[in-house]
């Protein structure tokens, strides 16, 4: 079981600039969860209350894990999780 | 300093003016570390707000991933500011993730060049920056800007 995780550039410095991990896991928490063992203070730049960060995309194979299962999304050998920060903002606050 | 093609400066703008009072959006690719402007690329927003914006993440990705390909990065992330004044909002500074980026904002209310303005956003930290606006970029530039 083997997916390729694609990290942005701001969390690089948390995996040793390394631009893409490959990890296993069956579903994306698992895959964060092994990410987080490897690359400690990870986990916290990805999940908030037990869902993805409001302004932090993850896709798998390019779907977009919000309007899939979320966290709960299944993965498969050889998928390709994305991660990457929304870009937002505005005039509001 | 952001240094930028008066046409790239032009098409933001002119984004900016259709969309108001929504919040326009997009940005400009160019090579990767070259702090080069080039390929201008309005990105939709989905919040479809007066006072916020948000890239749409499967356009992102779409984006991104040509970026990756024709290795580029996002050089200018831009969007407006269409009741206030152009200068990095709370939500701007909070949700600024690409250390390398020039962020721009356009200002449709008294608009004109001068009022259009850049800056760093490092681990919340704002620094503005000079626009400097050209006529030209070498003739080889030129034939492959986007604006």
């Amino acid at each position: 079981m083997s997916i390729t995780v694609i990290v942005p550039t701001i969390l690089r410095p948390l995996t040793n600039q390394q631009k893409q991990i490959h990890i296993g896991g069956t579903k994306v928490s698992e895959a964060i969860d092994q990410l987080e063992q490897q690359y400690p203070g990870i986990k916290a730049k990805l999940v908030t209350e037990g869902a993805a960060h409001r302004f932090i995309n993850i896709y798998v194979n390019d779907h977009d894990i919000r309007f899939q299962n979320g966290l709960s999304t299944c993965l498969q050998d050889g998928d390709i999780l994305t991660i990457l920060p929304a870009v937002a903002g505005g005039s509001r606050i | 300093m952001l240094t930028i093609h008066y046409k790239l400066i032009n098409a933001m703008i002119s984004q900016a003016l259709s969309d108001h009072p929504i919040e326009t959006c997009g940005i400009i690719a160019g090579p990767a570390g070259s702090s080069l402007p080039l390929r201008l690329i309005p990105m939709k927003n989905i919040a479809q707000s007066e006072i916020f914006f948000k890239f749409d993440p499967q356009q992102q990705l779409c984006v991104w991933k040509e970026m990756e390909a024709r290795n580029e990065e996002p050089i200018v992330i831009y969007h407006s500011h269409t009741g206030s004044q152009a200068y990095p909002s709370r939500a701007d500074i909070e949700l600024a993730m690409e250390p390398q980026a020039h962020y721009v904002i356009i200002p449709t209310i008294h608009l004109n060049q001068e009022e259009v303005r850049s800056f760093r956003i490092i681990d919340q930290m704002v620094i503005e920056e000079k626009i400097r606006i050209v006529r030209q970029y070498q003739p080889e530039l030129e034939l492959q800007m986007v604006a």
